[in-house]
């Protein structure tokens, strides 16, 4: 870990002008930070430590029956406030599918934001990476591209977002709460994450010092509380990310879907909203064949990496299926408890799942 | 620079001078106050084999810069017994087989003190093996773990049911 200048500011203020230096780095929780750190992958040189700083470790209830979460909120105590679960349960799946459960003790909901990818290439500084080093290279295209993206990948990166987390706040128009040096702003998460195009070295829409204060959730994404899913396919049952992953959420009265809300994750570099997909489900009735075409519709513009017979090809049958099998979890009705394991495909059937 | 924190570890205030800001709590521990019980397996936070309680919640130590957690309370794997009186969740490790090599036992136990404080488990060994997959056994000591889980859960839902019949 190359050395840096610990910087504790008093508030929100002071973080924002001790990290628009460049070379700065904002710590909270670090779970994902220190770990780029300890492989070389990022070298800040300053380290703006903001888990000191009064008034952003709330959960706030607003008047239209939304929520604003605080940045500093860690991902735990997020999933386990009952409230909280109730009314936006696909969030609440999602964080908790997500990590262990000492990571989902630290981190926190702005960081969680904030992660970067896990490609493993991005990770080492040995490796060719675009994204860590622009104008690089990319070791992935032409390598190993398994897990890579099928959306809105680029001839310089072909990445995917991690996040459980975002998925469902992206399919819920969640808005991220921006402080900055010139002032406060808005930001729909749809829009905060970027694809890579030609420069994966921006990853965010922030600008240098630029802090997130908080997420909101508006009171009608809790009209989806009844109908709300979140389901990730993985290579293990419980701690790794998402090969695919979907969050579904559907208002469905007298037997027809009247709203639907879909999101992707482990597929993009950003989480992946299907607006088209979501079109086609309104007023049809939940079944099999509706599901099937919304999901090709979410997947209409999917693309192995590397051609056709790409090694990351898999996954948009993959991610088709998930995204099926959301909307039939989501339209059979949320249940009255998260799963013994969240996001899972697996059942308990008295049959344990881990070994 | 010179960083000054105070800590809390296993219930003795401490005053520590950090000459380097790059210090995790593990290293911390491990290197210079001599807890050498959490213990280094992957030092990325795959292993859990660093876990310790932080305030109370258990987290992975080898992620977290000490001097961040100016003003916690940290209890590690030797603040759980009281003198040569075992804590439960020691003892039910002890009972159940729950490890062979020992090297995870130490993240193992404190993960399984912050589980049962977490009080998400409901006695459902699905739920235990869920809540306790941020540790790796490389025995493969889980059977027994997760018995030694779900008995001590017992022993304490007992004990509480008893005082409040009392």
């Amino acid at each position: 870990m190359n050395s840096f200048d610990y910087i504790r500011p008093a508030t929100v203020a002071e973080a924002i002008a001790a990290a628009a230096e460049p070379g700065s780095a904002f710590l909270a929780a670090g779970t994902n930070l220190i770990d780029m750190m300890k492989t070389g992958a990022l070298r800040p040189y300053r380290l703006v430590d903001l888990t000191h700083l009064p008034g952003l470790s709330d959960v706030e209830w607003l008047a239209d029956g939304g929520v604003r979460i605080g940045a500093l909120v860690r991902n735990a105590d997020l999933a386990h406030d009952p409230e909280f679960a109730s009314r936006f349960p696909a969030v609440a799946e999602a964080l908790l599918s997500g990590a262990s459960a000492q990571l989902r003790n630290a981190a926190t909901v702005g960081g969680n934001l904030m992660q970067r990818t896990r490609c493993r290439h991005f990770a080492d500084p040995a490796s060719a990476c675009n994204r860590r080093v622009p104008g690089s290279g990319c070791d992935a295209i032409g390598g190993e591209t398994r897990t890579c993206a099928i959306l809105g990948h680029s001839e310089a990166c072909v990445a995917t977002h991690p996040s459980d987390f975002c998925v469902p706040l992206a399919a819920l128009d969640a808005v991220v709460e921006i402080a900055g040096p010139t002032g406060t702003r808005e930001v729909p998460l749809e829009d905060f994450h970027l694809l890579p195009g030609d420069r994966p070295m921006l990853e965010t829409m922030l600008e240098p010092g630029d802090l997130i204060t908080g997420l909101r959730l508006a009171g009608d994404a809790a009209a989806f509380s009844a109908h709300s899913r979140y389901l990730k396919l993985r290579d293990r049952t419980s701690y790794a990310f998402a090969l695919v992953s979907a969050a579904a959420c559907l208002t469905i009265e007298a037997g027809e879907i009247t709203a639907a809300r879909i999101a992707l994750g482990g597929v993009a570099a950003k989480p992946w909203r299907a607006k088209a997909a979501e079109r086609l489900l309104i007023g049809a009735a939940p079944g099999p064949e509706p599901f099937w075409r919304a999901a090709e519709a979410a997947l209409a513009d999917a693309t192995p990496v590397g051609g056709p017979d790409g090694d990351n090809a898999f996954k948009i049958a993959l991610a088709g299926r998930i995204v099926t099998r959301a909307l039939k979890a989501a339209a059979a009705g949320t249940p009255a408890r998260i799963p013994a394991l969240p996001g899972s495909v697996h059942v308990a059937n008295g049959d344990p799942a881990h070994a | 620079m010179t960083y000054t924190i105070h800590l809390t570890l296993n219930g003795t205030p401490r005053e520590i001078s950090l000459d380097d800001p790059r210090v995790t709590l593990l290293d911390l521990l491990r290197e210079r106050v001599g807890l050498t019980g959490a213990k280094k397996g992957c030092d990325r936070g795959q292993c859990g084999a660093c876990t310790v309680l932080v305030d109370g919640r258990r987290i992975n130590s080898c992620l977290a810069l000490a001097v961040s957690l100016d003003g916690a309370d940290v209890t590690t794997i030797e603040g759980l017994a009281e003198g040569d009186s075992l804590h439960p969740v020691q003892e039910a490790f002890i009972a159940h087989d729950g490890l062979q090599c020992g090297f995870c036992t130490p993240g193992q136990i404190m993960s399984a003190v912050g589980l049962i404080a977490e009080g998400q488990t409901d006695g459902d060994p699905e739920r235990v093996r869920e809540c306790m997959s941020g540790n790796l056994c490389r025995c493969g000591a889980y059977a027994g773990i997760t018995e030694a889980v779900l008995d001590v859960q017992q022993q304490m839902s007992e004990t509480e049911q008893g005082r409040k019949r009392a």
